[in-house]
Parts: structure tokens; C-alpha cells; sequence
């Protein structure tokens, strides 16, 4: 048996890295006329399902997958988020619970 | 005889025809290697051209790595086999990890395509053997993702081992300054263009010398990295191994 399990990881740029993209969303701030914001920095969030025979053989594919593709660990960090088991996640959505 | 040297190409290859056309100035006949297909065909050097290989989806580059033809490039690179990356060819490679550093998204934010220069810092690898003399080579870029990264430590580290292959450069061969200098398109670290691996034998630029050829394209001044390139790939292939350019 299998668990399906949602996962998301969570790519940023390394800390002293400089991120142009952050820095270019800190620079439209004033157009909004929006004050005491900084340090942005954009990244990127990757969602997926692993099936696997139990959380630790899950756990393992997603930390391979973050390492060797979704991020590139000489300029980026990555963070893994549970999301939770699958079925679960489609019966909130069944159910009506808010996104 | 000829010497064969291989093309690769991936869905999102554009500049696979330039490079052909490039590699047949400079004398070489060039051998088109389809992504899906882990056959090198015997080529004596591979290129890797421009474009946006698998859209540029995730990363520039990063996923065209585990694409089979990728593999057999690695193995061919591990062996002393010549690999010269263009542009999405330089960041598919920092993306294979068969060169340091990594390219990250222009400084300046935006996509630069105009005419730049760079000037070679060594003339002794078999991507420079042909040029003769330290100057400002003029030649397109065409990238959105080019600053070239690496911490510190590690760039004193490739200036010690001689791995720094060109650097941006003013129309006098003056060094390129940082970001808020025109001549540095994309705000590159100590104004690097292109880099080596730590043996010699992959190279990889963001400028693309294959368009810059024939005089009729604006310039001919790329004709000597290519020719460099197809030179050293003959060499070795008479020799039936890597041959030390700097050694004769």
C-alpha cells in the first residue's frame, strides 16, 4: 500500500544574493504609496504528490527532488512544506473549506 | 579529412542553425545530435547552441540536463572531450554541473540583445588557441538570465586556476565595470563573459561568437573562437586524445 502525500517546496534566493526581481517589486512600492516595506526577495513554490510506501520514503523523494532539480543550491534555499495526505486535501476542497 | 562536431538540439533550440553555419565557416562539418538520442555519432567536439532549451521552464538550462544526449555529453567531458556552451548552451552546462558558477537573471532586469565586446584572458586553451592577441571582440548577446555568480571565494579560486576565459570589455580591451556599466550587459561578477572547467576542456559565454562570423553579419570577431574550437577538435582528433594547446 501506498500514501499519496502533498507536498510543497519553497525555493528562495539564498540570503546575499542579490534578487533584481525583489528589488524591482521594492521599487513599485512607492508608486503605490506604500511605506516601511523591505528586504523583499521572490522565490518560487512548487506543489506536487509523492506516492510512497510511508512519509519517511516520501519525505526522501521530495528532499532529492529540491536538491537535484527544483532548486539550485549554489544560489537558492528551499524549504519542504506537508501539505497532508492527499484524500484529505480533496475532501476540504469537497466540502467547501475555504482556498 | 573534415572534422565532425556535433550540434545539439533540443526542443527550444534557436540558434542550432547560426552555430552550423558558424562551425562550416570555420571549416568544420557539423553533425546535428537530437536531444532524445544518447549517441555522440564519434564527433570530435560538441557544441551546445542558444535558445530556450525545454522553454527555460524552472531554470534556464536545468532541465535539458538529465535529457539523454546530456549524459552522454557528461561522459564525454569526463574523458577530455571538448564542449563549448553558447549563451542557454553555458547555462545548460552550470546546470549539468560541468561548469562552476551560475547565471542569474540580468541585474538590469530586462532582456538585452545588442552588440557588446569581450577580449580573451588566456590565448593558450583550445578555445582561444586562434586569436592571436588580447583584444575587444564585438558580438551579439541575446539573454535575459546572464549575470555570472559565484561567491567569493570561489571566483578567486577560478582567477587562480585561470578558469576566467573572457571577460566584457570596453571598445579599448579596458575591463568591463559592474552593473551600472553599459559594457557589462547583464551586471556579470568582475565582469565575466565565459569560464572554463577546472580542466580545460568545457568552456562556456554568454555572447554568441557563431553570429558574429562573416562580415556581412556585422562582424567577423567570433571567427576566432570558433576556429579556435574546430581547431583544437581536429588536433585532437589526429593526436586520438586531448592535446595540450599550451604545451607546444
Amino acid at each position: 500500500m501506498t500514501v499519496d502525500t502533498r507536498y510543497a517546496v519553497n525555493v528562495s534566493p539564498k540570503p546575499g544574493i542579490l534578487d533584481p526581481q525583489g528589488r524591482a517589486v521594492e521599487g513599485s512600492l512607492d508608486h503605490l504609496g506604500i511605506a516601511g516595506v523591505s528586504a523583499v526577495r521572490v522565490g518560487r513554490r512548487i506543489e506536487l504528490t509523492v506516492s510512497a510506501a510511508d512519509d519517511a520514503a516520501a519525505r526522501a523523494v521530495v528532499e532529492r527532488l529540491a536538491a537535484e532539480l527544483l532548486a539550485n543550491p549554489l544560489i537558492e534555499a528551499y524549504q519542504i512544506e506537508v501539505l497532508g495526505a492527499v484524500s484529505s486535501i480533496e475532501s476540504d476542497s469537497a466540502s467547501g473549506a475555504p482556498g | 579529412m573534415t572534422v565532425k562536431i556535433g550540434v545539439v538540439v533540443f526542443p527550444g533550440s534557436n540558434r542550432d542553425i547560426d552555430a552550423v553555419n558558424a562551425l562550416e565557416v570555420a571549416g568544420a562539418e557539423a553533425v546535428i545530435l537530437w536531444h532524445e538520442n544518447a549517441t555522440l555519432q564519434g564527433v570530435a567536439a560538441v557544441l551546445i547552441p542558444g535558445g530556450f532549451a525545454y522553454g527555460d521552464y524552472l531554470r534556464a538550462g536545468v532541465i535539458a540536463r538529465s535529457s539523454p544526449v546530456m549524459r552522454s555529453v557528461a561522459r564525454f567531458a569526463s574523458d577530455g572531450g571538448l564542449v563549448l556552451g553558447i549563451c542557454n548552451g553555458f547555462q545548460v552546462l552550470t546546470e549539468a554541473h560541468l561548469l562552476p558558477g551560475a547565471l542569474l537573471r540580468n541585474r538590469g532586469l530586462r532582456f538585452v540583445s545588442r552588440e557588446i565586446a569581450i577580449a580573451a584572458e588566456r590565448l593558450d586553451t583550445p578555445f582561444t588557441q586562434r586569436l592571436g592577441e588580447r583584444r575587444a571582440l564585438r558580438m551579439p548577446v541575446a539573454h535575459g538570465e546572464g549575470a555570472f555568480y559565484a561567491d567569493d571565494a570561489t571566483l578567486d579560486e577560478f582567477e587562480a586556476n585561470g578558469q576566467v576565459l573572457f571577460r566584457y570589455v570596453h571598445e579599448d580591451g579596458s575591463r568591463a565595470g559592474g552593473e551600472e556599466d553599459r559594457a557589462n550587459p547583464n551586471g556579470s561578477l568582475r565582469a565575466i563573459a565565459g569560464v572554463t572547467n577546472a580542466a580545460g576542456n568545457v568552456a562556456g559565454l554568454m555572447p554568441h561568437p557563431e553570429t558574429a562570423v562573416e562580415a556581412v553579419l556585422g562582424s567577423d570577431d567570433g571567427l576566432g573562437i570558433v576556429a579556435s574550437f574546430v581547431a583544437s577538435a581536429a588536433d585532437r582528433e589526429r593526436a586520438g586524445g586531448p592535446v595540450e594547446v599550451g604545451a607546444r
